[in-house]
């Protein structure tokens, strides 16, 4: 099946699952989506993450509260029942509004940002010590980049030379209260990647077309940052580059029309 | 006995045990020298990995190395990993459960004479209140080769905490631990004193005066600060008249809390907790810390005295 499509279906999950629980991070959601369907319906092995194989590609969601994207990726992958999102959120379920352990295909419960590099590179490093053809993938959200630990990862990134590595930034430009650059300029991300000693790749975030090629880019002797350009609640106008869409959650009208949105772009491309 | 620092007899140890293990990783904060963890440096660059001045960063990387079945020790200051990196300590490390060991060195006033920034009397207190964390503070080098091997053959989320100076020991080399229970380090019937890491040996001195007064203490090295040995302080709670807990370590949050909590809840006796107080500790060695803060033999001893009339 066309990837695109994928994508729009997740995202029909994805609505699902937020309005009828009443919580969840949609904006997010929807702007990292083609990035997580990407890895998972093709750059990615996925049968090996399954297997827990030691030589398994590793992802790892920084940007914890997109947790509901992940969930229906790995259910529709088969890492876990369908079902089971119906327990997201729900007392007692594994499936919080970050990733939790004990989830199939969860290598490490994510929620506090800038957590997921340092993790990352923890891993890459031992990865290539023991001689692993396995590579490491992290995902951030772009507000994210204001967390110092942020920059003390992709120090240590470079200087062991991860080419193992791949940081993807879901570059948006909006977080919880408002535009990246009024909260706190990053316009030249990738030049500070650049200075940090990163290999730099910058791509439109929807597009198959430089999204694949860009996630199997490397150097080497250097970690790879991807900056995905994308567009936060993509897929509906309602949502699509509002801030407060970050976590809202829509009402019966706005559901009704984010669905049709979704799902007329999701026949378009099929 | 010897007087060895316990950093030093836990970086021995690890090098010794890194030689037969090689998931034995440890991970740096531009502390290698303050740690004395050089030679594992130099021996296994590899499994050596150095993070800088960055502790946060260092902790999680722990936690990756760790995801990939390694065993991880993140050595530095106390001061440092139990505050910049305590959130990467809950996260990555406690909920995650993964195979980290935290040690923190030149731990509680160790480092007195730097100022307030460099103290960590609040270690245990937030350690503790971290679920799937184990908290540890050897008393002497022979408990610290112990805990280390301990450690080397156990996955579990731990915080273990050493002072920076040459320690008195407590224990005859090949002396037996079990983690979890106290060590009884004197028997005594009329008080109790429960200290726990570089405080043992002043409790053991204190009882040595007090025997000298016709008083029996009894000590407990409460080395594992958590889990609580419950069993333990109910005894003394309920055979002696008296407890006093020693620690390096503020009043509030650390091993007296850990002990009046237990013994309010199941068998309530006369309590006295000794560390420093909530104030803005001055500046000093610890030995004149110590003198200061009446953490001695002789006011341990006084106390005891004064629980007892
Ligand atoms: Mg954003």
């Amino acid at each position: 099946m066309d990837l695109k499509k994928i994508a729009f279906d997740r995202r029909l999950d994805v609505l699902e699952m937020v309005y009828s629980k009443k919580s969840g991070h949609i904006g997010g959601s929807m702007s990292c989506m083609d990035i997580l369907t990407s890895l998972y319906y093709s750059v990615m092995d996925i049968q090996k993450i399954k297997d827990h194989d030691e030589d398994r590609d590793r992802f790892i969601l920084s940007k914890g509260h997109c947790s509901e994207a992940l969930y229906t990726v790995l259910a529709d992958c088969g890492f876990f029942d369908k079902a089971e999102l119906e327990t997201y959120t729900r007392f007692g379920t594994k499936l919080a509004e970050h990733p939790t352990k004990g989830i199939n295909g969860i290598e490490i419960a994510t929620g506090a940002l800038g957590h997921g590099l340092s993790a990352a590179v923890g891993m890459a490093i031992s990865l290539k010590n023991r001689g692993s053809a396995a590579h490491v993938y992290v995902l951030m959200g772009d507000g994210e980049q204001a967390e110092g630990s942020v920059w003390e990862a992709t120090m240590a990134a470079a200087k062991f030379g991860l080419d193992n590595l791949t940081m993807i930034i879901d570059r948006n430009r909006l977080q919880i209260s408002g535009g990246t650059e009024d909260v706190m300029p990053l316009d030249n991300l990738a030049e500070k990647y650049g200075a940090f000693g990163c290999h730099v790749v910058t791509c439109n975030g929807h597009d198959y077309g430089e999204l694949i090629p860009a996630l199997k880019e490397g150097k080497s002797k250097q970690p790879t940052v991807v900056i995905a350009d994308t567009i936060k609640g993509y897929g509906s106008s309602v949502m699509e580059n509002k801030a407060d869409w970050h976590h809202n959650i829509p009402t019966a009208e706005e559901y009704e029309q984010i669905k049709a949105d979704l799902t007329k772009k999701g026949m378009e491309v099929s | 006995m010897a007087k060895v620092s316990c950093r030093k007899a836990f970086t021995a140890k690890l090098l010794e045990l890194a030689r037969e293990n090689e998931k034995i990783y440890a991970v740096a904060t531009d502390s290698r020298g303050s740690v004395t963890i050089g030679k594992f440096a130099e021996e296994f660059p590899k499994r050596f990995i150095e993070c800088g001045i960055a502790e946060q960063n260092a902790v999680g990387v722990a936690s990756g190395l760790a995801k990939d079945g390694n065993n991880v020790f993140v050595t530095g200051p106390a001061c440092f990993l139990a505050a910049r990196a305590f959130e990467q300590v809950k996260v990555d490390v406690a909920y995650n459960k993964t195979n980290v060991k935290i040690i923190g060195v030149s731990s509680g006033v160790s480092y007195g004479p730097l100022g307030g920034t460099h103290t960590s009397l609040h270690d245990y207190a937030s350690m503790r209140a971290l679920a799937n964390m184990l908290v540890l503070a050897p008393s002497d080098n022979v408990q610290t080769e112990y805990l280390t091997e301990y450690l080397a053959n156990t996955d579990h989320p731990t915080y273990m905490r050493m002072g920076r100076g040459d320690v008195e020991g407590v224990y005859e080399p090949g002396e037996s631990f079990e983690v979890g229970k106290a060590k009884q380090v004197c028997d005594g019937m009329d008080i109790t004193i429960i200290a726990c890491g570089e405080m043992v040996i002043v409790a053991k001195k204190a009882a040595e005066l007090l025997k000298e007064q016709g008083i029996s203490a009894r000590v407990l090295d409460m080395f594992t600060v958590k889990p609580l040995d419950e069993e333990s302080v109910i005894k003394a709670a309920k055979e002696t008249k008296g407890i006093i807990t020693l620690e390096e370590h503020s009043i509030y949050g650390g091993l007296g809390e850990a002990v009046t909590h237990v013994v309010s809840e199941y068998a309530p006796a006369k309590v006295k907790i000794l560390g420093f107080p909530d104030e803005e500790i001055k500046i000093g060695n610890s030995k004149e810390l110590f003198g200061h803060y009446g953490l001695t033999p002789e006011n341990v001893a006084a106390v005891a005295g004064k629980l007892l009339q």
